[in-house]
């Protein structure tokens, strides 16, 4: 992106003044380099999110943004019913509350090293993963709705892991407002047989060690310490949600005219909040955000269970569930006034800070946990909300490093096999079905996370606690 | 598809996912070849016996959306069916187009599925003739 077209605010923060349409300016938070290697759409991307109805303060796109669909990934924009605002099925996105997950293990990394085959190979057993794979949990159409219904407080209840564990979830594990009956036949169809599966893509199960700590007593409330062993789930809503983005995308780019919606982009499709299909919308994807919690849940005891048979001392504990693609309704301050909006976040990450009444009351103190995933063979990363990071963005922050390179190139650049043999000479165990799914996610087809995650402290969106390194990766 | 053939298709960059384009003499051979491009960001073509054979109806109210509609409707037979298809057919009809598939089931270690493709999107469609008498259908996909 050229630097030339956006106004410095700050070494992290980079502002695009209202031009045309734009009812809010833009706002980017990234260092330079991380401007300079951005691709020239999240430009053009964030400010046609500025231009839609309702949209309040700001369009906002996170360090590791890129060209997405209608908003760009890492984007952030918060809408006003009051004043008209929408909800865009664009600026959720398909994979509807895709994920990470982060549970403790109780264990040193060093005990997990020495098993780490076996443990690899189990987990590459029971945790279904790639194209095609299907769980072993099928829901029939009663099931079907009380799982779009209660969300991972149905999978508890099915006996997928500990009622504790829900208060550590977004939303306590059940999102409220969600309508099954919005939610398609063929959407049900497409989830019958992949509840409890990873998927495939940048989709993964990682067993990881803590390698180092940036914020002690933050990691001592968390209960993390340096050389524990931790696995991060990176998942969301399956065929469920995929289907459901499909037919409200369609819907609303033909239904946006009949609102009178100009859209710079069909991508951008949206609807009025206070609208037949912006409710219909809405009860679909609260269904849908239930969805991916539950599939989370489900396969984080699958995670306990292989645990249990291979390290039978370990002990596992959710630390934090976050979803990056939502729409949630949230009160925050505009212009000295508290306003309920509909705050959409496209591959970014809720990072609410000290105090915030929807943190339970073990973390209230300090902030949410805020799980940046890497994989395969580079670090994901804990952060914790600041308080500062609601004048920022609403409270968010990022979610990844994003792509340096499309598949296709690096399918071309290395061979699956190369990949894996090269990661276990650094002593990362890599299971997947595909060799080319594999070389299409090597890990130098992504972004330096270390430079998104230095940029989104730096900006003040969120504050480091804790680096993980790989030992061990399951990929779709 | 380095020169223009009269048939065709390729993919084209798009960040994190990736851009299918065909080309065909006919608007329907296009929306064949764009099949063929997602198809092939799952699997090699070569590798998928055109053994079964689905057929599906979609209607749209402009081309764009119709070339998003048919490719999502094989995402959809894909997902269900747990299937993988190498060959298509297409009749545009009146505000639609009748479609037929051929593939098999997904045989992991033979087809090598690369990744499952979440939707196709109205990022970058288009479904143009040249000035060549081409037709051209693209779009982004999902993965």
């Amino acid at each position: 992106m050229e630097i030339s077209s956006l106004e410095r605010l700050s070494d992290t923060a980079w502002r695009i003044a209202p031009f045309g349409a734009m009812r809010v300016p833009a706002v980017i938070y990234a260092d330079e380099a991380l401007i300079r290697d951005m691709d020239d759409k999240v430009f053009e991307q964030v400010t046609n999110v500025a231009t839609l109805p309702g949209i309040v303060e700001a369009s906002y796109a996170m360090p590791d943004a890129h060209w997405g669909y209608g908003f760009p990934i890492g984007g952030v924009a918060a809408f006003d019913p009051g004043k008209g605002g929408v909800i865009s099925a664009g600026g959720v996105g398909f994979d509807i509350s895709c994920g990470v997950r982060t549970l403790l293990t109780g264990l040193d990394a060093a005990e997990v090293k020495q098993q780490r085959q076996p443990l690899a190979d189990a987990l590459f057993e029971r945790i279904p993963a790639g194209v095609g794979s299907t769980g072993r949990v099928h829901l029939n159409e009663p099931q079907m709705d009380a799982m779009l219904r209660g969300g991972a407080r149905w999978a508890v209840e099915q006996g997928y892991g500990d009622p504790d564990e829900l208060q550590r979830i977004e939303e306590r594990g059940h999102m409220a407002g969600a309508v099954p009956e919005n939610v398609s036949v063929k959407a049900r169809k497409r989830q019958r047989n992949e509840m409890g599966t990873l998927g495939s893509g940048n989709h993964y199960l990682e067993v990881q060690e803590i390698v180092e700590l940036f914020d002690v007593d933050t990691a001592r409330v968390f209960g993390l310490d340096r050389g524990m062993a931790v696995v991060s789930i990176h998942c969301g809503s399956r065929g469920l949600g995929h289907q459901i983005g499909t037919e409200f995308l369609r819907d609303m780019a033909i239904a946006a005219a009949d609102q009178g919606i100009v859209l710079p982009d069909r991508e951008l499709a949206c609807a009025a909040i206070d609208s037949e299909i912006g409710h219909r919308y809405l009860g679909a994807m609260r269904a849908a955000i239930n969805c991916a919690m539950a599939n989370r849940q489900i396969i984080g005891e699958l995670t306990r269970s292989v645990f249990t048979d291979v390290l039978p001392s370990a002990r596992l504990r959710l630390l934090y569930d976050v979803s990056h693609n939502t729409c949630k309704i949230e009160a925050h301050e505009v212009g000295g006034v508290r306003l309920e909006l509909y705050v959409h976040r496209k591959g970014a990450t809720r990072a609410f800070g000290p105090g915030n009444p929807a943190l339970p009351d073990a973390l209230r103190d300090v902030g949410q946990p805020v799980l940046i995933g890497g994989s395969m063979g580079t670090c994901s990363y804990v952060l914790v909300g600041t308080a500062e990071s609601e004048t920022r963005a609403f409270s968010s922050a990022c979610h990844g490093a994003g792509r340096q390179m499309s598949r296709h190139q690096a399918y071309r650049r290395w061979k699956g096999r190369q990949v894996v043999d090269d990661l276990a000479a650094r002593g990362i165990i890599v299971r997947s079905p595909s060799s080319r799914g594999v070389a299409e996610e090597a890990p130098g087809a992504y972004k330096d996370v270390d430079a998104v995650v230095d940029a989104a402290e730096r900006a003040g969106l969120a504050r480091k606690v804790a680096r993980l390194s790989p030992i061990a990766c399951i990929k779709g | 598809m380095a020169e223009r053939k009269e048939s065709g298709w390729e993919h084209f960059p798009h960040g994190a996912d990736i851009g299918v384009r065909g080309v065909g003499v006919t608007k329907a051979v296009a929306f064949e070849q764009a099949a063929c491009a997602m198809m092939a960001v799952v699997a090699d073509l070569d590798r998928i016996k055109p053994q079964g054979r689905i057929e599906v109806l979609c209607t749209a109210p402009d081309d764009e959306l119709l070339l998003v509609e048919w490719l999502n409707a094989l995402v959809y037979e894909m997902a269900v069916r747990r299937m993988l298809f190498s060959r298509f057919a297409v009749e545009i009809q009146k505000n639609g187009l009748r479609g037929t598939a051929w593939g098999e089931g997904i045989d992991v270690e033979r087809h090598e599925p690369a990744i499952e493709i979440k939707g196709a999107t109205v990022t970058a469609v288009g479904v143009t003739q040249g000035s060549d008498g081409l037709w051209l259908a693209q779009c982004v996909v999902d993965v």
